[in-house]
């Protein structure tokens, strides 16, 4: 299980294989690894959005994304899982976060990816400023869940 | 006949546009009697503009507004968190 918070732009990619090599090259059980890439829009409520503030909540976030990390380990047949989020100044099309999970079988590791990022959408302590050409403003959660929903 | 006088210092956090509608991010607060929470909100809040959902945290950990408040208590209030 490995969890970071990140202040400034980094490759998640490289930050996946870096830990398969690191931390899973022997594991010989994995069948399976699914992983979510959330990265930041130009778009949100109709309105350009030149870049984005992310404030975190630090002892706590951690925490939360520890937990969460444990729930799901244990709801599911997981092997090890990875949370990255990044924090401060984001541009539009920047990673904001990574999640993998490893698994024997895909089931799991869908299920478990998943679940980790809806807990941490409305659990872990992370808040989103936007910069528009109308000024800043905070995020509303709602209004980014009926985005999503419209989207489907 | 005793009564007791019971002093508490919290540290309160505040996060995001409650931090702005506040005008802080944190502050140490003297509590002359027990309190809950939702009464510490109250108290904070009673001068500000702000309309939203509050979410309550004590040690990092989520409460209801009903939690009572012991000494050394690390207080947060924040709207509804928006990650991922």
């Amino acid at each position: 299980m490995y969890i970071e918070i990140i202040n400034e732009e980094f490759d998640p990619w490289q930050k996946l294989v870096d830990y398969k090599k690191s931390q899973l090259k022997d594991r010989k059980n994995i069948g399976a690894c699914s992983v979510f890439l959330g990265t930041m829009r130009d778009i949100n409520s109709g309105d350009e959005i030149k870049s984005m503030e992310l404030q975190h909540y630090p002892e706590m976030t951690e925490s939360y994304l520890e937990k969460i990390s444990e729930n799901t380990i244990k709801k599911y047949k997981i092997i090890d899982t990875i949370i990255l989020h990044r924090v401060g100044l984001v541009s539009p099309s920047d990673p904001i976060v990574l999640v993998a999970t490893w698994s024997e079988h895909r089931e799991d590791a869908f299920e478990a990816t998943r679940e980790i990022m809806e807990a941490l959408k409305s659990e872990a302590p992370f808040w989103k400023k936007e910069s528009t050409d109308k000024g800043f403003r905070w995020v509303e959660p709602q209004a980014e869940i009926s985005e999503d929903m419209n989207e489907v | 006949m005793y009564h007791s006088l019971i002093i508490m210092v919290i540290v309160v956090k505040y996060f995001a546009s409650i931090s702005d509608a506040i005008g802080k991010t944190s502050e140490k607060i003297v509590l002359q009697h027990e309190m809950t929470v939702g009464e510490v909100w109250t108290d904070v809040s009673k001068n500000i503009k702000y309309a939203g959902k509050v979410m309550m945290a004590v040690n990092h950990e989520y409460v209801d507004d009903n939690y009572l408040l012991t000494d050394e208590d690390e207080v947060a209030f924040f709207p509804p968190v928006t990650g991922g």
